[in-house]
């Protein structure tokens, strides 16, 4: 089943084309790799997933839901991780993930009970009542992962969340969310410009300049005796 | 939208931006001191020099204290108002106005949580400043307070829109000392706040016509009349539809497809 499906969208900021004709779907239960360097557009198309912006030309459908016509059902579906950290760093944890549960919806109870499950896989249980400001980058990360499924969505969107951290919190946030992927059937759009994060058999979407420059199966992304980080800058430097 | 839904996200909304506040212990002491500093420094100086005639909804003549005091706690709506727009100019700079605005409900129903919640947090504190004004004899009748509350709900409501809208005009957290200077002050002067509008009509009878037109006016007035027991229907209704027409503005402003959340660029 597709979780996400995006066809053929494109965006326009005044004269500027930030995407083009940008296709690619993600199957629940698969961790999808959207790569591409800084300015590719990564965080547009995720602006756009997200319903932050309205889609101009092409559709976005989210589990069944076209985002034009039904956004709420659509957004209820996700949960985002965004680039920029957007914790209240003066408030608990706790609050901070309450304050979510109320905009998705969840009574107190179930809030409190679904919070105690994710903060407890996250092993972030002991930091619960510290404000955010006191907690590391790799700490605020795992909160921001943890807030993203508190509804227990179906698709999570994750864009650049390791960018800042160090190897042993970047390692520990991947393998968790391919984890969520195997053990819960999350399908996961996973924005990155860092090449170490992908596995041969992740599904790949290779985004530059708005336009998507290659998409299959990660290994096949490679020449013969090429590695990933030649195969990427061929694809992005002569089409740059 | 699920109702229940709805109300709770509302909720939510309203336990943040009480918590903010509560955090923000210069924020909350700078509320409370800015208008006793009024009430206390600048009335106490034009005491003196400003005569006031009996005017509605007064009986008898007052002290330049006792009219003041209804301006100042508007002041307080009206710079709380601006500095939730402030906050929201901050939060989407930063990032957090993202998970707001991903929240499935309708972002019109988000704006309004959000004043609604604005709004909810600064009437206690006006309620302080109107219990700290008894020290300085100013005594409105008891039943006063409770009929001021529907009047202070709504002219918090409606200038938190005007902030709220204002804040999707500004583009930058810089850009915020000029709304200080254009906006807050300039409306804070230009109103029934410090003076009534006869004299302003004696001043120059332009600056009475402004004064006339200008929202905070009306926010200055609901309250005055509301406090003393009467009620200012052309005030109220006035307040009421700038609450509409400024809400819907700044809905208009944040939609996804329209408004200047539209024109922004994103890296």
């Amino acid at each position: 089943m597709k979780a996400l499906a995006v066809t053929r969208l494109s965006h326009v900021f005044g004269r500027r084309q930030a995407l083009q004709e940008v296709s690619l779907c993600v199957e629940a239960g698969s961790f999808t790799v959207l790569l591409g360097p800084n300015g590719a557009g990564k965080t547009t198309l995720i602006s756009l997933i997200t319903g932050l912006y309205a889609p101009q030309f092409g559709e976005i459908r989210i589990f069944r839901h076209d985002a034009r016509r039904e956004p709420l059902a659509a957004l209820a579906e996700l949960g985002v991780v965004f680039q920029a950290q957007t914790l209240d760093l003066d408030l608990s944890v706790m609050e901070n993930l309450r304050y979510h549960a109320a905009l998705r919806g969840l009574s107190r109870k179930d809030a409190d009970t679904r919070i105690r499950i994710e903060l407890d896989h996250l092993q972030l249980t002991d930091r619960s009542s510290d404000k955010v400001r006191t907690l590391s980058g790799g700490m605020r990360r795992r909160v921001e992962i943890a807030r993203a499924l508190i509804h227990e969505p179906r698709l999570l969107i994750v864009d650049e969340a390791t960018a800042g951290l160090d190897v042993a919190a970047r390692r520990l946030l991947l393998a968790y969310v391919r984890e969520l992927c195997r053990s819960r059937q999350l399908g996961v759009l996973w924005a990155t410009h860092l090449l170490d994060e992908i596995e041969p058999d992740d599904p790949l979407v290779l985004l530059h300049a708005g336009k998507i420059r290659w998409q299959g199966q990660a290994a096949a992304m490679t020449r013969e005796e090429e590695d990933l980080s030649k195969a990427f800058l061929r694809l992005t430097e002569h089409s740059s | 939208m699920r109702l229940l839904h709805a109300f709770r996200a509302l909720g939510g909304i309203t336990r943040r931006e009480c918590f903010k506040i509560l955090n923000q212990r210069g924020r909350l002491a700078s509320a409370i001191v800015r208008p006793l500093v009024w009430l206390g420094l600048f009335a106490a100086g034009f005491r003196s020099i400003l005569g006031l005639s009996i005017i509605p909804p007064y009986e008898t003549y007052i002290l330049y204290e006792v009219y003041i005091v209804p301006g100042l706690a508007a002041m307080m709506l009206l710079f709380h108002g601006l500095q939730s727009s402030l906050s929201m100019v901050y939060d989407r700079e930063m990032g957090s106005m993202r998970v707001l605005l991903t929240a499935p409900l309708p972002r019109w129903w988000l704006l309004t949580a959000r004043l609604i919640a604005n709004t909810l947090a600064v009437i206690p504190l006006v309620y302080l400043f109107l219990l700290l004004a008894r020290f300085w004899n100013i005594r409105p009748p008891t039943l006063g307070y409770a009929s001021a509350l529907p009047a202070l709900v709504l002219a918090g409501l409606m200038l938190g829109a005007f902030g709220l809208f204002i804040s999707s005009l500004i583009r930058q957290l810089e850009n915020f000392a000029g709304v200080m200077n254009f906006v807050i002050f300039p409306m804070f002067f230009a109103s029934t706040a410090l003076y009534p509008l006869w004299r302003l009509d004696d001043v120059n009878p332009l600056l009475g016509w402004l004064a006339r037109l200008n929202p905070f006016t009306h926010a200055v007035e609901l309250i005055r009349f509301s406090l003393y027991l009467q009620f200012a229907p052309v005030s109220a209704l006035v307040c009421a539809a700038l609450l509409l027409f400024f809400l819907g503005l700044a809905a208009w402003s944040y939609d996804p497809g329209r408004g200047f959340w539209a024109q922004r660029t994103v890296a």
